[in-house]
């Protein structure tokens, strides 16, 4: 059937409408007859026609599909996505611009021929012509058709997302039936997942994407009741960690804990050279590379075929592993050679052992560790690494300085939530409470307190404090530090001189902390592939009557309680009232008003 | 902690002796930074002078380690040198022997040294003298006692042992629990 079979069919039409359509026809048809000469790639085009149809229906029918595809392709890159459909559209702009106004005159023709056997013919058409063109050139045709249709399912993508745009009021939280009958039922990940997407994405433009009459913390509570059920946090953890993000850094903080960080080494440089060592690994099978340009000593473990543990250069002491994180805190000290530093909680030694190599086994490392059963650990590290300046003692930190003090250093990694180590033990995300952000802190200040005295102020080439934590909580960090700052006026806060690292928060949730602490640095697991950490340096300035204090762990302990009780309680001895006093005062102050007023205060009956 | 007393430190002595031989005297005197022994608990440490004096204000009960640590007394009275102590005998060894790298793993799972695996070993090891075991790339690994001497071992059976094993490197993964308390 060609285009004969079509004039024929056509009903006989009204007089006007044979004369108007006539012309169009005519002007269509001589467009076309130019388009088919033109090229071949064109006329598939013309099944763009129908297409904006089949594609509204789509919409319609797979709206909540299409949510959750985006959600499941939370990684493309929209923008990327966009620029390329933008060359696309500019592209076929032009030369579409014919096929358009085709398609429009098609449409047109169609309906007013209101046959319904013309509809298909406009196929057969098109068929007809590519087999008047098969014969030439059939393999290039095909494959323009097969782009087309790759365009065009490109477009149809496009106009989805565009579909999605103006229509931004997503009804994303679920009603209470609907969360009625999801608590019955074992949770649907997936759902969970898509719903924590779509809050996010709320969220960040609330003004605009909120449904109304919703409240922002409706969504909020909802997102973290979605955290609780994915990831399997306690809801007092997962707000507490919410919080110090945005809600989008928040859930990639959340699945950056789900990964475990790469497995990272540590060249003892009193052995060996990292480049020695990485040649020794790599022939035995290691796939290794630097862990990046701040460390010279770090090495990256991708994989192993030999149980890196266990290698005959980790039993001679050659390398550690050891987290990187962990080697921030020891750069931040930075041990000069003859030195006398105190790691206060040492175990299980990666960190003396670095400070040992970095000081070339000279001068004096005191490690120390309050539980007696890590020591072992700490001592065999020691002793495999070869350093020889170190003396382990097992303290409650807090005796320092009594047992000893005048350190020109002092590490301390305190004990904490490890909350930034949730990938390595997850059992945090439901064992910690409220009353260890309470308690942890608590401990953590003493340490604090007992580190800073027991540093020589006068030190020609220290006086440095290192203070860090493997925590992001910020009660376990900003707060600490600035207890210690208000509590020993005697030290600075200085730069690290980590290359890496974002400023600790000065304020936080109402909280104001002083300007300085922003030369913290706080590590995230999502910005740095390192476990969640925390880093800040002191000076200390002069020395203070606590650096002669002759107090043990538990006298600190009493004073940190008597402390604490005290706090808040309003003492009457910031004032006190005499009556007498204030009434002549009043008097003066009333005189003074009626005078200004122009009235005589000694005048007799005082009209007030 | 105490400086340890004439009768063990001639006990002490003559063990390392036969590892180091008469460079027990570098042990000993070393001008630039004079190191000594010390013995806490039943453990002996050699350390650094300056160190030692510095962890004399470490309450006894609570100095878990200091320096580093050769070995320690037996309930006897003998003593018994731990592989701690290799970084220094290593450094003094009169007798080496190097194992090859096939050898290694074997040796440091805790077992004697092979004919079969040494690549090369001291010319004048007599019998039963105490040497340090290496890695043909120099690394210690460990130290024991010659089985045979150098001439005799070198008629022996691939499988026959040349050196029994006293400490290994390895010890440090297969006895962390028992070495260091």
């Amino acid at each position: 059937m060609g285009r004969k079979a079509k004039d024929k069919q056509s009903a006989p039409p009204s007089y006007e409408e044979f004369h108007g359509i006539q012309k169009e026809r005519n002007s269509k048809r001589s467009r076309r007859a130019k388009a088919i000469e033109n090229s071949a790639s064109k006329k598939p085009k013309k099944e763009t026609s129908p297409s904006p149809k089949k594609k509204s229906t789509k919409v319609t029918r797979d709206n909540l599909d299409i949510e959750e595809d985006d959600q499941d392709l939370p990684h493309v890159d929209l923008e990327e996505l966009n620029a390329a459909k933008k060359s696309l559209f500019e592209d076929s702009a032009e030369e579409d611009d014919d096929d358009f106004q085709d398609a429009l005159d098609a449409d047109e023709f169609v309906d007013s021929d209101e046959d319904e056997r013309e509809k298909p013919m406009f196929s057969d058409d098109e068929d007809d012509d590519l087999e008047e063109l098969n014969a030439t050139n059939m393999e290039a045709l095909s494959r323009k058709l097969d782009e087309e249709q790759e365009l065009e399912a490109l477009e149809a993508e496009e106009e989805l997302v565009q579909t999605n745009v103006p229509e931004p009021r997503a009804i994303v939280l679920p009603t209470p039936e609907e969360k009625e009958l999801e608590a019955s039922q074992p949770p649907d990940l997936t759902v969970v997942r898509t719903r924590m997407i779509e809050i996010v994405k709320v969220l960040e433009k609330f003004k605009i994407l909120a449904q109304e009459g919703k409240s922002r913390s409706q969504y909020v509570d909802q997102l973290l009741e979605d955290i609780c059920t994915y990831f399997g946090y306690t809801p007092f953890l997962a707000e507490k960690l919410f919080n110090l993000f945005s809600p989008s850094e928040a859930i990639e903080f959340f699945e950056a804990n789900e990964i475990a960080r790469p497995v990272t080494v540590r060249t003892n440089t009193l052995k060996a050279r990292r480049r020695d060592l990485a040649q020794k690994l790599v022939n035995k099978g290691v796939n290794l590379q630097p862990i990046g340009k701040w460390t010279k000593v770090g090495l990256q473990i991708f994989d192993s075929q030999v149980p890196i543990g266990a290698t005959p250069e980790y039993l001679a002491g050659h390398y550690i592993l050891q987290a990187a994180s962990s080697f921030l805190p020891v750069m931040a000290l930075d041990p000069q050679e003859n030195e006398r530093i105190l790691d206060m909680a040492a175990a299980p030694g990666g960190k003396t052992t670095f400070i040992s190599a970095m000081m070339k086994n000279t001068g004096c490392v005191f490690a120390n560790d309050s539980n007696k059963a890590r020591t072992k650990s700490l001592i065999a590290n020691i002793h495999r690494l070869g350093c020889r300046n170190t003396v382990v003692s097992n303290y409650d930190a807090r005796e320092f300085p009594k047992v000893i003090g005048g350190f020109d250093r002092v590490l301390l990694d305190a004990p904490c939530s490890g909350t930034g180590v949730i990938a390595k033990d997850s059992n945090v995300k439901v064992a910690r409470t409220e009353k260890d952000f309470i308690q942890i802190p608590y401990l953590q200040r003493q340490l604090l307190l007992s580190a800073i005295d027991s540093v020589n102020a006068n030190s020609r080439s220290g006086g440095i404090i290192v203070y860090s934590t493997c925590s992001v909580a910020v009660e376990e960090n900003e707060a600490v530090v600035n207890y210690a700052l208000k509590k020993r006026p005697n030290v600075r806060l200085v730069d690290t001189g980590l290359t890496i690292g974002k400023p600790g928060f000065t304020s936080y949730r109402g909280m104001k902390y002083h300007p300085s602490v922003n030369l913290t640095r706080r590590y995230y697991p999502h910005t740095y592939n390192v476990d969640g950490f925390f880093v800040a340096k002191f000076k200390k300035i002069h020395s203070s009557i606590h650096d002669e204090s002759k107090a043990g762990a538990k006298e600190k302990e009493a004073a940190a309680r008597s402390e604490g009780a005290e706090k808040g309680i309003i003492k009457d001895d910031f004032a006190h009232f005499d009556s007498d006093e204030d009434k002549e005062l009043i008097e003066t102050s009333f005189k003074r008003n009626l005078k200004r007023r122009g009235i005589n205060p000694n005048a007799k009956n005082i009209q007030l | 902690m105490r400086p340890l007393t004439e009768e063990e430190t001639k006990v002490v002595f003559e063990k390392l002796a036969n590892y180091i031989g008469r460079n027990i005297s570098f042990l000993v005197n070393n001008k630039e930074d004079p190191h000594v022994f010390r013995l806490q608990k039943d453990r002996v440490y050699y350390v650094s002078e300056n160190v030692a004096k510095f962890a004399g204000s470490v309450a006894r009960q609570n100095l878990m380690s200091l320096g580093t640590c050769l070995g320690k007394f037996t309930k006897t009275g003998k003593f018994r040198l731990h592989i701690t102590a290799l970084e220094y005998i290593s450094q003094y060894a009169k007798y080496k022997l190097w194992v090859k790298p096939n050898g290694e793993m074997p040796f440091l799972y805790g077992n004697n040294v092979l004919k079969a695996h040494i690549g090369k070993m001291s010319e004048d090891i007599p019998e039963h003298a105490g040497l340090v075991i290496y890695s043909m790339a120099d690394v210690p690994l460990g130290f024991g006692v010659s089985a045979r001497s150098t001439t005799e071992a070198r008629n022996l059976q691939p499988t026959a042992i040349v050196a029994y094993r006293q400490g290994d490197i390895g010890e440090y993964l297969r006895d962390e629990d028992t070495l260091f308390t």
